[in-house]
């Protein structure tokens, strides 16, 4: 009985061919992606790394909602020329509390992985609402509409409580003080802003969009850019702790 | 009385008295050989408690929510399953809810309804994709066009784009050509009466919920699978119901094989399942919000995210067209498959072997480096099946070589194949880590994605929709092939303008950013690089508005076909008399 008679079984019924067909696709997915669950590199420990703010979050969702992946990776690649270009080569654990990933396909524009504080506030405003005014010949869509648009703290302590449940470490405190928190990050002078400090410290307090009055879009997605890639100290980062 | 099938209690009928009289005479005792008594099947009281189930649920949120878009989905979600009810019952009181026979004079009575709805479906989602990218290339070239505002900005078009032509156009052709395929190989009418119908329409209602959500601004964020937890969960439903239709067909047979076309279907439909549940595994922030957080984080969401994208093109973009090509060129080009052995190996080899290939895509990256070599490995030894396949596809057509002078619709479908050959060849070199080096991030990458979506899944399902208008109508054939013959000459034009812009731009935008100068500096600023790019966007632009050009002619001639096409007399012609359209 030759092979190709045995394979009947799987041409005279549906099910077998279904089921050869699931075990066939299984195996290449189980052996790329279990491993990356117990590898010491992609689940290290990071001197630096903390979940985000919630005017960052936030910030994070414009960048999402706005599709900003489509043209700008948060990736960057141990080659001579991009980190010249671009700074560190991106560790694992820096995207490590990211939901969804943002690495990107495409770069229509620059890698943003280490973008924070390479800019003024001002300059990432200005060229927000207009790119052309900073860069002639950019090529990228005007946002002047997160100008005007106030940030909505509705369910934002939802937002953190998802995030806790995947084990990203948010206090009881900065899920409960989420409303007040995600105001206070872009109003330095107001009195939440002092209880943001203690919950979150080391982190930029200051009126991103330049518009003291309200907390608008431009706020929270300048403060994501301005903490992009800023967290891990380079200086002090081991890259051979890994190495087995 | 329909024996064999589940049934709620009977409802009682006086014909002649208006619905509303009706609708609340209803007896729990059985009235046998009452002739007026008719039953309301299992299946139409099952799909009216799922329909009306979903509209509850979508209404509770509409009313509680405070996301606008959430509210603006879960209330048309509502409102199509009220309706979905509503034709259910009207059909059992106006009493035309007989189940249609399953044979007509001993031939099979195919359901070519939700055929027909999903052939012109997708010429409708074709244009309406191939448009938006005219658009989102033009916006490359001339920023302005983004007009500052947050609706048709880059960012929200572009998924709309790539959601529109993979899954909007793509997904009807797929759904189409499946359930035309699976009745006619197997010889039976697809099962259900209802469950068809769900299948077509609920699949294009996830369609426009998506689409509608990335221009508001609701997305996950993922490329190619953008759409929110609720669309997902709405595609989920369809999608299970798209399974067991397409199994209850294959169930019917009556032909002990089952054809190898409807084995990648299979693949197709239950691999996509598995890769839509894993990679849209998410908790939405709550009820009443459209965003969610997806389980996976970081490097794990990115290989995630890419063990879905590169199966999202091996088994919805080439398992699933590749039954196409397995069933529809043989048909046109009246030979049989040039090795059924061939199709054997194909079959098994590649999808064991494509859902490797993901992670060629996170070279350099902090994906550990055995998985992109993997990866990378996995996506060179892919190079053979699907060059087996693209010769099975080809060498069908020995000793009918001439037909390609003559049968523009069959030239189509054979470029189709060599597209696909060349695509194949073309991912394979670009997966190696040190030419994805210099490919990754430009638009090298965009020019490869294109040479297959525009070459190999565009021109094989031009040729589907050419041979199955005809089919599904009764036409002798199509209204003029002088257009097929125009079409596919602009729309070849438009793809060669096409790849060749993107290879040009791509290669040399990848060399610009790694070019030094006598010092060792860096020679170019990003900008610059930027800047070079404008020639090659104008020209891709116009490629893709030449391709539009083409599919608009294959839309009008599509319709004149119907309209004014000569009608099949006998069934000699070799076509069997089809069921009028439901």
């Amino acid at each position: 009985m030759s092979a190709w008679k045995k394979h009947q079984i799987f041409e005279k019924n549906s099910l077998i061919l279904i089921v050869g067909i699931v075990i066939m696709i299984s195996i290449g997915g189980l052996v790329e992606i279990v491993p990356l669950y117990y590898l010491k590199s992609t689940i290290e420990k990071t001197e630096g790394m903390r979940p985000y703010t919630p005017l960052e979050l936030a910030g994070r969702n414009i960048y999402v909602r706005e599709g900003c992946y489509a043209c700008h990776s948060q990736q960057i690649r141990p080659m001579r020329d991009e980190l010249e270009r671009y700074g560190n080569y991106s560790l694992a654990a820096e995207s490590m509390y990211d939901r969804p990933f943002q690495w990107g396909s495409k770069r229509t524009g620059p890698d943003l992985a280490r973008v924070g504080g390479k800019y003024s506030d001002e300059w990432q405003r200005d060229h927000l609402i207009d790119p052309r005014s900073v860069s002639p010949t950019s090529v990228m869509p005007g946002y002047p509409f997160l100008m005007d648009a106030k940030i909505s703290p509705i369910e934002i302590e939802n937002h953190l409580k998802v995030n806790a449940l995947y084990g990203v470490p948010y206090t009881e405190e900065q899920i409960k003080y989420a409303k007040a928190d995600l105001m206070a990050q872009a109003q330095p002078d107001s009195d939440a802003a002092e209880g943001f400090a203690e919950r979150y410290p080391d982190v930029l307090i200051r009126d991103f969009d330049g518009n003291a009055k309200e907390v608008t879009e431009m706020d929270a997605l300048v403060a994501y850019l301005q903490m992009l890639g800023t967290l891990v100290d380079f200086s002090l980062y081991d890259e051979k702790a890994n190495l087995r | 009385m329909h024996q064999g099938r589940g049934y709620l209690p009977p409802i009682e009928l006086r014909s002649g008295s208006p619905i509303w009289t009706n609708l609340f005479t209803l007896y729990g005792a059985n009235i046998m050989g009452e002739r007026k008594v008719r039953y309301l099947s299992l299946e139409e009281g099952g799909f009216s408690l799922l329909l009306l189930a979903a509209a509850i649920f979508c209404l509770v949120i509409a009313g509680k929510t405070w996301d606008q878009v959430l509210a603006f989905h879960t209330a048309l979600i509502a409102l199509a399953s009220l309706t979905g009810i509503f034709f259910i019952f009207r059909r059992y009181f106006d009493g035309n809810n007989t189940p249609a026979p399953l044979e007509i004079n001993g031939k099979p009575n195919y359901n070519m309804g939700p055929v027909k709805f999903t052939t012109w479906a997708a010429v409708f989602w074709g244009i309406a994709g191939f448009l938006v990218g005219v658009i989102i290339a033009s916006q490359l070239a001339f920023p302005a066009l983004n007009f500052d505002l947050p609706w048709i900005n880059f960012g929200r078009l572009r998924p709309l784009h790539t959601s529109a032509v993979i899954f909007a156009f793509g997904g009807n052709v797929l759904i189409a050509s499946s359930f035309y395929v699976v009745q006619r190989t197997c010889q039976a009418r697809l099962p259900g009466t209802i469950a068809p119908w769900f299948v077509v329409l609920g699949y294009n209602l996830f369609i426009v919920v998506a689409g509608t959500g990335y221009l508001l601004g609701v997305t996950q964020g993922k490329e190619y699978a953008e759409p929110e937890w609720y669309a997902d969960w709405l595609l989920t439903v369809v999608w299970v119901a798209y399974l067991l239709t397409f199994l209850g067909s294959i169930w019917r047979r009556k032909e002990s094989h089952i054809y190898v076309a409807n084995w990648f279907y299979l693949a197709f439909i239950v691999t996509i399942a598995v890769l839509h549940l894993f990679n849209n595994a998410s908790v939405p922030v709550s009820i009443y919000s459209s965003k969610s957080y997806i389980v996976w984080s970081g490097v794990q969401d990115a290989m995630v995210q890419w063990w879905y994208g590169h199966n999202a093109v091996g088994f919805f973009l080439t398992a699933g067209f590749l039954a196409i090509m397995y069933y529809f060129i043989p048909k046109r080009a009246e030979r049989p498959v040039y090795s059924y052995r061939l199709s054997i190996v194909h079959f098994w080899a590649l999808i064991f072997i494509y859902i490797w290939a993901g992670p060629h895509h996170l070279h350099y990256t902090s994906l550990p480096q055995w998985a992109s070599t993997l990866g990378m490995t996995f996506s060179i030894i892919l190079w053979m099946p699907s060059w087996g396949g693209m010769i099975n596809g080809l060498m069908t057509l020995s000793g009918a070589w001439d037909k390609l002078r003559t049968d523009p619709v069959l030239r189509m479908m054979v470029v189709s194949v060599a597209f696909y050959g060349m695509a194949t060849f073309e991912g394979p070199l670009m997966s190696i880590r040190a030419v994805n080096g210099l490919s990754h991030y430009t638009d090298w990458t965009i020019g490869h994605v294109h040479a297959g979506a525009l070459g190999w899944v565009g021109y094989i399902s031009f040729g589907a929709l050419y041979c199955l208008v005809p089919w599904l109508y009764n036409k002798k054939s199509l209204y003029s092939l002088r257009l097929v013959n125009w079409h596919f000459w602009i729309s070849t034009l438009g793809i060669v303008f096409y790849i060749c812009a993107m290879w040009v731009s791509g290669i040399m935008q990848g060399l610009m950013w790694r070019a030094y100068d006598s010092l060792g500096f860096l020679e170019y600023s990003f900008i610059e690089t930027v800047d070079a790019m404008y020639p090659f966007y104008v020209m891709r632009a116009f490629g893709g508005l030449l391709f539009l050009a083409g599919a608009i002619i294959m839309a009008y001639n599509l319709v004149m076909t119907v309209r004014v096409g000569e009608e099949v007399e006998s069934e000699a012609a070799g076509q069997p008399a089809l069921a009028p359209a439901e």
